[in-house]
């Protein structure tokens, strides 16, 4: 009860500190730059759902994250160029709105394609892949390779992506100038909001029997096959729902950042996903949270001073993690909190141990 | 009809740069559960040193930057095991992120090293020249590295079956346990497991340079195919490597030849995720009454 209380009075205090602390305190500049965190804090929730309790290592999260930007930057490129082509297009020499095209000028088809595609893409691997029993290492190199191709198929086909430069110069979002305060300000309490509403619904799914049994499968996999469940099932649920995940965290990348370019979702971005998540805390949501928000704040300021000095302390960093603290930061905690509980209790046992005794002894 | 057969060679080549990286990988992948992502810059580390030697000693030096770059690549990959890897036994994912950081330093010292653009290599005379084969025209470099492929599968099969370490080898794969109870010093065979692989991508990378410039992330280029490879050849399978390294070269150059190479790579993981629907192992599967 008491470690409950305690769990949703933290998460009041960080609501608190990110809705009303921070917006008060940084400069638009920096606000618009931690809603740039938060987009990452959100696909780095579904790494956690995934790879934290599925154990599914997924090594292809920027394609959903690309899918869910692109579809939402397709709507705003159509909006903008209004009955015309949009302008990459007809730089790169095409005539005619590709058909791809047409159904993203609706809004509401855009927005909905923002989850629908990741999770669609994310249900047919998962099932082709998982009902295989193709797991571990193979699978994350499966998605590794997605990653790969993806990239390389959005770079080739310049007219009908904006090829490396990707989509961006945005005028018009939803009746405002995405460049103004007012609407930087406004996308980054969308962005947390979603963050926290995500959040509480990854955390009830982990609660559910459904996050005991993906658990489970995490942890024994042939053994929730004998117990008659069908892990490919389980697994393919939570690889959709973080791919989700990573497609609304694309689409609000898009009016956070005014950009969404292949570079942003390649193999490396996928991976710093995964890095973020590890370094938090893979087990808990909250600490692949923290991780993508820690992690992507130290590598802007890092590479502000130092560009070529990240890749080393990142690399650094990762190394010492997984061999010293693989439950990453928020197991250090734990890690630290149960030795100190260990030897709070060293001075007792001598008095419990023969009361041991004699209870055992009429049984 | 012409312009078809003309991707054979190229699918060929393509296959024997690909086969030449799969097959450290799948030493290292396939025998001890390591996925190296550090591997595509042990390759990096074989590119430069046939850079450091060519440059000094001229294009003829690429005979003595095999063995060197073998060593140096290998060095690297033992010394990776040593003080990292060999902590990570039984964690196969955790290897994979944890490479990745070393390939992030690894890279990143590259660039402070030799600097952030491509460097050329200086080409042997010897290797400059075409020939026609099957309808096709081919570099002489491509042949080269063709005939180097199949001398390290050559050696590597005769590693593994003629002798005594490649026996200890192929016992530890096939049963860590019973092998250690043994008396095969496990440990040992995992440092020259290693050592051998890494090595192969140093002779990759020095192969790699007749082919094109050497950049700090050169191996990058190729890593995610040569997995791929071991994927659908099958964990630490020889056969199966050759296999799919010849078969996913000729995919990509088909694929390429009738779409584009931006469609290719999509075709190339649409095959790739349909072959496993039938073979969920790859192409060869090592029988073991293990359950997970």
């Amino acid at each position: 009860m008491s470690a409950r209380l305690r769990g949703y009075a933290i998460f009041a205090a960080v609501a608190l500190l990110v809705l009303v602390v921070a917006p008060a305190v940084l400069p638009p500049f920096r606000l618009d730059e931690l809603a740039k965190y938060l987009c990452f804090a959100i696909a780095a929730l579904g790494i956690g759902l995934a790879w934290g309790q599925g154990g599914m290592l997924t090594l292809g999260q920027g394609v959903f994250f690309g899918l869910g930007g692109y579809a939402m930057a397709m709507y705003l490129k159509l909006h903008d160029a209004g009955g015309d082509l949009p302008d990459f297009m007809t730089w790169s020499g095409v005539e005619k709105l590709p058909a791809l095209w047409k159904p993203f000028a609706d809004p509401a088809f855009a927005i909905a394609m923002v989850v629908v595609l990741p999770v669609a893409i994310a249900t047919l691997l998962g099932l082709l892949v998982f009902r295989q029993r193709v797991r571990g290492a193979y699978f994350a190199i499966l998605t590794q390779a997605l990653a790969a191709a993806f990239t390389i198929l959005l770079v080739g086909r310049q007219g009908l992506t904006g090829g490396t430069n990707g989509l961006t110069n945005f005028y018009d979002f939803f009746g405002r100038d995405p460049e103004a305060d007012g609407t930087q300000r406004l996308t980054y309490f969308v962005t947390a909001g979603v963050l926290g509403v995500l959040y509480l619904a990854a955390r009830q799914l982990v609660k559910s029997r459904f996050g005991r049994l993906l658990v489970a499968v995490r942890d024994g996999e042939d053994r929730v096959r004998f117990l008659g469940y069908n892990p490919a099932t389980v697994k393919t649920v939570a690889f959709a729902v973080s791919a989700g995940m990573a497609g609304i965290a694309g689409a609000l990348f898009v009016p956070v950042v005014g950009i969404i370019s292949p570079s942003l979702l390649g193999v490396v971005p996928s991976l710093e996903l995964v890095v973020a998540v590890a370094v938090g805390g893979r087990y808990a949501l909250a600490g692949a949270v923290l991780g993508a928000v820690v992690m992507n704040y130290a590598k802007t300021s890092f590479s502000e001073q130092w560009a070529g000095g990240w890749l080393y302390l990142e690399g650094a960093l990762f190394i010492l993690v997984m061999t010293l603290a693989p439950k990453g930061a928020v197991g250090l905690y734990e890690q630290a909190r149960d030795a100190l509980a260990r030897r709070r209790r060293t001075p007792e046992p001598a008095a419990p141990a023969p009361q041991q005794e004699t209870q055992e002894v009429p049984a | 009809m012409e312009p078809l057969l003309n991707q054979l060679p190229i699918g060929l080549s393509i296959g024997a740069v690909l086969l030449l990286i799969a097959l450290g990988l799948t030493f290292t992948f396939g025998q001890m559960g390591v996925i190296n992502m550090a591997h595509g810059e042990f390759i990096m580390a074989g590119s430069y040193t046939a850079y450091m030697l060519q440059s000094r000693a001229g294009g003829e030096a690429v005979i003595v930057a095999l063995p060197v770059a073998f060593a140096v690549a290998g060095a690297l990959g033992w010394l990776l095991e040593r003080l990292a890897v060999r902590h990570f036994y039984g964690r196969p994912l955790d290897t994979l992120l944890l490479t990745w950081g070393v390939s992030l330093v690894l890279q990143q010292a590259a660039r402070d090293i030799f600097g952030a653009p491509n460097v050329q290599v200086v080409a042997p005379s010897w290797l400059t020249g075409r020939v026609t084969l099957l309808g096709g025209s081919l570099p002489y470099a491509r042949l080269f590295i063709m005939g180097l492929a199949a001398a390290c599968v050559v050696g590597v099969w005769a590693y593994l079956n003629r002798s005594r370490q490649g026996r200890r080898m192929r016992a530890v794969m096939q049963n860590r346990e019973l092998a250690a109870v043994s008396g095969v010093a496990t440990g040992r065979v995992d440092q020259l497991t290693f050592f051998i692989g890494s090595g192969l991508a140093g002779v990759a990378g020095v192969a790699l340079t007749l082919i094109g410039p050497v950049g700090p992330s050169i191996g990058t280029y190729y890593i995610v195919d040569a997995f791929l490879v071991v994927v659908a050849g099958g964990l630490g399978q020889l056969r199966g490597a050759v296999i799919a390294a010849v078969a996913l070269g000729m995919l990509n150059s088909f694929a390429e030849f009738w779409t584009d190479a931006s469609l290719a790579k999509v075709i190339v993981f649409v095959v790739i995720v349909a072959f496993l629907q039938v073979r969920p192992q790859g192409l060869f599967v090592l029988r073991s009454r293990r359950l997970t």
